[in-house]
């Protein structure tokens, strides 16, 4: 929950756990059992991990043998590009090819660069369209280029930053008439968008626990039977021999606890949130007349769910510092994020808007408000009240870094 | 904060004044790759980790503010022209002057601030800047380039203690980075090798080094930025003089390239021309200002008057003083019991 005061509009980075999966996670930490000893502690640890499994795979369309637990999004999103390019190269040295959009998570961009520059890969960026997203033209062309030498293609379901949905069930058929692997970040789309891992035909899918109310530090990588995969965790051979290490029984039961509960409550809460969304957002526009809502306009539908997030907001101020609207939102209580990666503590301008086409000072200008479900009116009310303000002041401190 | 003990206890200070504070670090490096080297300067990840981690003991919000851009700009580039021209720069002092006192204050003003206080020692009172009391620490040399403005918009908490007891205090108050060892040298030259940053920056630009009585060329060299009025060391000479005595930089002549060198007394100036003055009242005295002068950052006092020219300065010392490097500053300050009081700032053009 937030703290007293404030105004939690941060999802997309955390999302408050679920007091169920709070409640069974602090009962299951009272218990002893490693989940790979014979013993009767043991056999009870592996009862509550397998029945969580068989828990998130029912959830999410996999079956339980295709859902390989994680600590989470990060080393999800390692293992399946690294993983899947290693199996890949194996296969067929020539594949060296890793095809992903230029919107990806830095947990991917960075997997694909350091496989470029250490283990001989050449990464192929996906470009997007004006609303972030991919089409499946843009992957189709790229990978006529060379299919033979295609190893993977990674693009996320729905982008963190500007919450747009990419249609991946399309971009899987099309990885696939060259018999590539596709593998979707849906650490964000999972538990509020309708995610069914076998009708999407991707191989592989990242999802992770606290963004969709389950605890830090646990998560999965579904990953289709068929699929090989070189492990990075070597050690007692857990996971089908693709993720090795003493499971977290607690976390793992918490973990399947929030995603049952979170995709069961989808439909509803995804309309609650596009509601407060667009409140939110006509509000901020009303204020603020020349801000710009970034992202798909949030109106159309992909694959029968929404095309944009529906707890995402996010939107540039021209003339405005992110850092600074950041901060005057702060000093009032409202914390929210430029939803972009920063270095040694500096804001970095966005590379998923930059990606979309913005100039460096309106990707710099840009703010994203994530709602969740402890979201209400009041979030929205106490923004609306202090924008006005804030964005007249942050303009005032202006852009120090676009004078040159 | 700048992840040091000084900033940490100023920004402690005004906690427990009653301000509502909030911590910023500035990242002035322009690659980010160089944030995470550098162990002398105040740049790298360690550093701003240090100030974040105090901001969080003090409960005050913290962030990073990116001036890199502005930084390269007025200080570094700055740095670099100067000693290409043959002068002696100090780039904290610009820095002041351009970053902390101006991109910095302008930004923070605008957010709704009323103040800079950063942990630099001297003391400032009612507009009113002195020496800090910890006369090894005071640091009011490079903080008298500031004008009148700026000061209404400054505060330095720290002026009224020496070093050690502002390490207790941090100590005392659970700050982590109370015996972080003092930081040195230029920060944007993490290795210290400030001669290799310009050849990097300026490259090879041949000149000669030749006596100042004879005339006589008694050394080839690679750039005038290798030299600074008073150095003795490595003027590459390869025998003594004539009469045995050590040879000092007297003059480097940047159009030409030619050093010229000789003995230390030929290093006493009494006359010092300066630009660009900065008057901390607000405004330029009607009258010559009786004062005590100093011309670098360390030393270099003496008693003399000041003539006042529009924006120039013409400095006659009491008694000759040696190494007057154009490109240094010259401080004025008015002598008083409770701390010399700055007078103003000017950049110094030419000494003889």
């Amino acid at each position: 929950m937030a703290e007293p005061g404030t105004t939690y509009l941060d999802h997309a980075a955390t999302t408050p756990m679920l007091p169920e999966a709070v409640a069974v996670m602090a009962e299951a930490l009272t218990r002893t059992g490693n989940a790979s000893s014979l013993h009767s502690a043991g056999r009870r640890s592996r009862r509550l991990v397998e029945e969580s499994r068989e828990r998130i795979a029912a959830a999410v369309g996999a079956r339980p043998s295709e859902v390989v637990l994680t600590t989470g999004g990060t080393e999800s999103d390692n293992l399946a590009v690294k993983g899947l390019y290693w199996a890949r190269r194996a296969a067929d040295p020539r594949r060296t090819r890793v095809l992903v959009s230029e919107i990806e998570h830095h947990a991917v961009l960075e997997s694909a660069e350091w496989l470029a520059e250490h283990e001989g890969a050449e990464v192929v960026a996906l470009p997007v369209d004006r609303h972030g997203r991919v089409q499946p033209a843009t992957l189709r062309a790229a990978l006529a280029d060379a299919p033979d030498r295609a190893a993977l293609v990674s693009v996320m379901w729905a982008n963190n930053e500007v919450g747009t949905v990419n249609p991946v069930r399309e971009l899987a058929a099309v990885a696939h008439e060259h018999g590539v692997p596709l593998h979707t970040d849906a650490v964000q789309a999972v538990g509020i968008l309708p995610v069914d891992f076998a009708a999407s035909e991707v191989d592989a899918l990242t999802l992770t626990g606290h963004k969709l109310g389950g605890p830090y530090g646990a998560g999965a990588l579904l990953l289709r039977r068929e699929a090989t995969l070189t492990a990075l965790l070597h050690g007692g051979g857990q996971e089908r021999d693709v993720r090795s290490g003493t499971l977290d029984t607690p976390a793992i039961v918490a973990l399947a606890t929030a995603v049952e509960i979170a995709v069961a409550d989808a439909p509803r809460r995804a309309a609650m949130l596009a509601g407060l969304r667009d409140d939110l957002v006509g509000k901020v526009l009303a204020t603020v007349p020349d801000a710009r809502l970034n992202g798909d306009p949030g109106t159309g539908t992909i694959d029968g769910g929404p095309a944009r997030l529906p707890g995402n907001a996010h939107l540039s101020f021209p003339g405005c510092e992110g850092d600074s609207l950041l901060m005057l939102l702060d000093a009032h209580g409202i914390e929210c994020s430029t939803g972009s990666a920063c270095t040694a503590g500096v804001a970095q301008p966005s590379h998923v808007l930059l990606a979309m086409g913005s100039d460096e000072a309106t990707a710099r200008g840009s703010l994203r408000f994530s709602l969740g479900h402890t979201s209400t009116s009041d979030d929205v009310d106490a923004v609306a009240a202090v924008i006005g303000p804030v964005v007249e002041r942050a303009r005032r401190a202006g852009q120090p870094q676009a004078v040159r | 904060m700048s992840g040091g003990v000084d900033s940490a206890v100023a920004a402690a200070r005004a906690v427990a004044a009653g301000h509502d504070v909030v911590g910023v670090h500035l990242a002035l490096s322009e690659t980010p790759a160089a944030l995470r080297t550098g162990s002398r300067g105040c740049c790298s990840r360690e550093d701003a980790a240090d100030a974040r981690r105090a901001a969080d003991v003090l409960g005050i919000p913290f962030y990073v503010w990116d001036f890199a851009a502005r930084f390269t700009d007025d200080v570094v580039d700055d740095f670099v022209a100067a000693y290409a021209q043959g002068e002696t720069p100090n780039p904290c002092l610009r820095c002041n002057e351009k970053i902390k006192f101006s991109a910095l204050l302008d930004r923070a003003l605008a957010l709704g601030f009323d103040a800079v206080c950063t942990g630099h020692y001297a003391q400032l009172h009612q507009g009113v800047l002195r020496r800090a009391v910890d006369a090894g620490k005071d640091q009011s040399y490079v903080l008298a380039v500031l004008t009148a403005e700026q000061l209404r918009h400054a505060m330095f908490p720290l002026g009224d203690t020496v070093k050690p007891e502002v390490r207790a205090e941090a100590a005392a108050r659970g700050l982590r980075v109370a015996d972080k060892p003092d930081s040195h040298d230029i920060c944007f030259i993490p290795s210290g090798d400030t001669r290799g940053f310009l050849a990097a920056r300026l490259g090879a630009r041949p000149g000669a080094v030749v006596d100042a009585g004879s005339g006589e060329v008694l050394a080839h060299h690679d750039g005038v930025h290798g030299f600074t009025v008073g150095q003795r060391r490595g003027l590459g000479l390869g025998r003594p003089a004539a009469d045995g005595r050590p040879r000092y930089v007297l003059g480097i002549e940047p159009v030409s390239g030619t050093v010229r060198v000789g003995p230390a007394e030929a290093l006493d100036v009494r006359t010092v021309s300066a630009r660009d003055a900065v008057w901390s009242a607000g405004f330029a005295p009607s009258e010559p200002v009786v004062c005590t002068v100093q011309v670098r950052a360390h030393g270099g006092l003496a008693p003399a008057t000041a003539f006042v020219d529009g924006g120039d300065l013409r400095v006659e010392l009491d008694e000759p003083l040696r190494g007057v490097a154009p490109g240094q500053a010259v401080a004025l300050y008015r002598p008083d019991p409770v701390g010399d009081v700055v007078l103003g700032s000017a950049t110094i053009t030419a000494a003889r």
